[in-house]
């Protein structure tokens, strides 16, 4: 393979774990609810048994995006952690919360009472979904930086990347930013009520409750996601030719994502077939009064989307990470990457990725059987 | 950018607590999952409760460890990009790899068969459940071996080339990365953990011995914990062993400044117990010690494996006179003169930017000819004096006192607690040394993080070995930024370690008092 072609092959890589990712938000959009939809200590320990057996999944698909990303597109992992330091920051420590409170907030001993790791969990399912979608949110709407890489041999300054000196608050001050990030917390609160329904079916009281929560959840979801779509498909974005792995030239482009929709016409085949899986999902759980497994088709309906969005920001030679201060700084998929030999030798790696979602789905299917 | 000295200073003590709380809780974890996978192997052939529930009792304690390692290794992951921005371009290419196949081959396999090893047991049958137990301790281990590859990378780069139009370096021979440098740290660190969980699973049934509770399931665990942590131990000198051979080979300034020596020679004696002369520095002519009790040859066996090798100081390397990876005593580059061609190799990487700008091919392979020839003093261009090149000598000669201290007493402490348990249950008996199990616990970590100071702080003021030193490798960020981050973290990290302590307190003492081991007939 070419160059181009392992760059393109990553990108789609990173894309799969990021619709992965968002799919297993649904522990955090449960967590979200903990204390409206559990409402008494039964449901809610309930709540926490169906939704703790998952959260490890979500927390290491987290990490190996973040890995994923690191290998294959360095410079971005360099430039977006290091410049939006306090969005980037406030997702971990919202996720070290989470780590330990499935674990801790029912044991004797755990020094800070139960409710406080039940408020862990809510903080974490908030914040978490909203600043991850404030964090995608910049790979269309940019951000405030400049990539020089000259800059390594001044002793005194050596950063190549430099972002705006509120490092990450202004992204999450981004309107748009917010619209994303609000999207996912209700996508992934829909989520949720769909995947306990499918663990719940058998308690009359609670699985309505849950069709009743995924009703609101869904509804204002779709409202967001098509504003977001709206604002997305109306907005600009940077079109950007590469010459020996660096940006030759930048136009901004007035409804670039349109245009990509058009000029890569598998993308919106993909992002229609995702969204009509997760209207079907939401729909036919929230009507039928027997339905338990629209988390399966709202969950990958929730990938397909996802992924068709990454394809959107990535390719058709776009900046997926548009400067708003220096265009030439923009980072794309060719100037981001790392070097073929290493995209190479991750490839083969990635081979191991379908025995891995194997033998995940196994395990789940089989901890998921009824006694 | 503001005050730079300050904000690495941060960044690095932010680095350095995130690091220093994850490893209190991994080595546990390679350990302790190793013994319940064995225990519950045991369960499987003799069907008998006993073996369960001692299965059970240890694998809830690594569960309530697992959360906390889990969550500090997250925060560990990500620091590469938020706080060392630049050393995630500079060499990204090459050390991004080991972490994302960490992700996908390891941390899944941990994550997924994990959820079933605490979760499963009325799910799944005995024996997939047994599979994910060993699936799990497999996986913790595999996670090691990815991060610990990366770990010696950065101490010790090969497999790899610099790009200068990229200004950065990508990787050229993947297979390089499992040198001996990283092979010997893998198993160090794995068997050290062994160590580790063999002196907890004593200490804590030692705890049950005090108490005169569950005393067959107390001595059953010893046992196990004691043949368990004595393989560790000595398979943690003998890679240790190995370790100082290639850190004598390839970071000499290291190995000088575990001594605290600043003039070598041949036939060197090893340090025993010593007080630094707090006025000794590379140029002076003060006397290394204060006091000193040295063993004679020590050195140079431990470094060279030859009882009359040379061993450079610190003033020898930083004059030129080095040993080389055959272990020949060599004149190597002095460091006035590193930091010279240092210098010389970023002239040239300037001269090769503008040239490949302006398209003057000419003088693009003029540049690029010198800097190769340049490239290998790269990062030394960043210092001002040799000085600035010395690690830390007191606090790494300290920590590795304090590990190697440790660990003859661990060694000797594993042997004891045989002798005490195989003849005639002596140890149900003999109070004073259940007392010094139990007190003994919390030095074993201190033994466990001093190992890895001494490995951190004596390469500093490396982040990759003479390329790219910590004051070049930071992101562009204030310094009140991190320094709030710091409290953050150093707030959270110790309000969940006093919550995973107290968990664990309060099962072993409630547990305890329940029949964890009944006679098979009963």
């Amino acid at each position: 393979m070419t160059l181009e072609h392992l760059q393109n092959y990553w990108w789609l890589l990173i894309s799969v774990l990021g619709g992965i990712l968002v799919f297993l938000l649904f522990v955090q959009g449960g967590q979200s609810m903990i204390f409206s939809v559990g409402d008494t200590d039964s449901r809610r320990d309930r709540m926490v048994g169906a939704l703790g057996s998952k959260w490890e999944l979500t927390f290491t698909t987290l990490v190996t995006f973040g890995g994923a990303f690191f290998a294959s597109f360095p410079l971005f992992y360099s430039t977006s952690f290091g410049g939006a330091y306090w969005l980037w920051i406030l997702i971990l420590f919202s996720f070290v919360l989470q780590a330990v409170s499935y674990e801790y907030r029912k044991k004797g001993g755990n020094v800070y009472g139960t409710s406080t790791y039940d408020a862990f969990l809510f903080v974490n399912g908030c914040v978490g979904c909203v600043l991850l979608g404030v964090a995608v949110g910049m790979f269309f709407f940019g951000a405030d930086f400049t990539v020089n890489r000259d800059n390594i041999l001044s002793a005194g300054s050596p950063v190549i990347s430099r972002w705006a000196p509120t490092h990450g608050i202004e992204a999450i001050c981004d309107w748009r930013n917010l619209l994303l990030g609000v999207t996912v917390l209700f996508l992934a609160r829909m989520q949720a009520c769909l995947y306990m329904m499918n663990r719940f079916a058998d308690d009359n009281g609670f699985f309505d409750i849950l069709r009743r929560r995924a009703f609101i959840n869904g509804g204002i979801f779709v409202v967001a996601f098509l504003a977001f779509v709206a604002v997305l498909l109306t907005a600009s974005g940077y079109d950007v030719t590469t010459a020996d792995g660096m940006n030759a030239s930048v136009t901004e482009v007035s409804y670039k994502y349109l245009r990509n929709l058009g000029e890569l016409p598998w993308i919106p085949v993909i992002l229609a077939i995702g969204v009509l899986l997760v209207l079907y999902g939401l729909l036919r759980s929230v009507l039928s009064r027997h339905f338990t497994s629209g988390i399966w088709y709202s969950g990958s309906g929730t990938f397909l989307t996802v992924v068709a969005l990454f394809c959107m920001a990535g390719y058709g030679d776009t900046a997926f990470m548009p400067s708003v201060t220096d265009p030439m700084s923009s980072l794309t998929i060719r100037n981001a990457s790392s070097s073929e030999f290493t995209l190479t030798a991750m490839s083969y790696a990635s081979v191991f990725i379908p025995f891995v979602i194997a033998y995940i789905w196994y395990v789940w299917s089989r901890m998921d059987k009824k006694p | 950018m503001e005050n730079l000295t300050s904000l690495v200073d941060w960044s690095r003590l932010q680095f350095a607590i995130t690091a220093i709380y994850h490893w209190l809780f991994v080595p546990l974890t390679l350990g302790l999952s190793v013994i319940v996978a064995v225990m519950e192997s045991v369960y499987l052939k003799t069907k008998s409760d006993n073996w369960l529930r001692a299965t059970k009792f240890w694998m809830t304690l690594l569960a309530i460890n697992f959360a906390v390692g889990v969550a500090t290794g997250l925060i560990l992951e990500f620091e590469f990009g938020t706080n060392w921005s630049n050393y995630s371009w500079f060499v990204g290419d090459i050390f991004g790899a080991p972490l994302a196949i960490e992700g996908i081959v390891a941390f899944f396999m941990e994550a997924t068969f994990g959820a079933v090893m605490f979760f499963g047991w009325n799910k799944v049958s005995p024996r997939f459940h047994l599979l994910s137990t060993w699936l799990t301790a497999i996986g913790a281990s595999i996670s090691a071996l990815w991060i610990l590859v990366a770990n010696a990378w950065m101490q010790y780069p090969v497999g790899m080339e610099f790009d200068p139009a990229q200004m950065r370096n990508v990787m050229n021979d993947f297979w390089a990365l499992f040198s001996g440098v990283a092979v010997n740290k893998f198993f160090h660190a794995v068997f050290s953990g062994w160590a580790l969980s063999g002196v907890f699973v004593i200490g804590v049934s030692c705890y049950m011995l005090w108490r005169k509770r569950n005393v067959r399931f107390a001595v059953n665990s010893i046992k196990a914990g004691a043949w368990f942590g004595l393989a560790g131990m000595l398979l943690t000198m003998q890679t240790g062993d190995g370790s100082a051979v290639e850190v004598a080979r390839h970071q000499p300034m290291k190995l000088a400044a575990m001594e605290g020596l600043y003039h070598g020679h041949t036939g060197q004696s090893l340090t025993g117990i010593a007080i630094l002369n707090p006025d000794k520095e590379w140029d002076n002519a003060e006397d290394e010690y204060l006091f000193e009790i040295s063993i004679p040859y020590g050195l140079s066996i431990l470094a060279n494996h030859d009882i009359d090798s040379f061993v450079p100081g610190i003033s020898d390397i930083i004059q030129g006179i080095s040993i080389n990876a055959e272990g020949d005593t060599v004149s190597t580059v002095s460091y006035a003169e590193r930091i010279e061609r240092g210098k010389l190799a970023h002239k040239a990487l300037a001269e090769y930017d503008a040239a490949r700008k302006a398209g003057d091919n000419e003088a693009l392979a003029a540049a690029e000819s010198e800097l190769r020839i340049n490239y290998p003093y790269f990062g030394y261009a960043y210092f001002k004096d040799v000085k600035e090149a010395i690690p830390p000598v007191g606090l790494t000669f300290t920590m590795f006192r304090i590990m190697v201290v440790l660990g003859s007493y661990f060694l000797l402490f594993f042997v004891v607690t045989l002798i005490l348990v195989y003849r005639k249950d002596l140890i149900t008996r003999a109070r004073w040394f259940q007392l010094a199990a139990m007190v003994s616990v919390p030095f074993m970590w201190i033994c466990s993080e001093a190992g890895w100071a001494v490995a951190e702080v004596g390469r500093q003021p490396w982040t990759i070995q003479d390329l790219l030193p910590t004051c070049a490798a930071i992101s562009d960020i204030p310094t009140s930024s991190v320094v709030i981050t710091f409290w953050m973290f150093a707030a959270v990290f110790t309000l969940l370690l006093a919550a995973e302590v107290t968990i664990m307190c309060k099962y072993v003492d409630k547990k305890s008092k329940e029949p964890l081991y009944l006679p098979e007939n009963a």
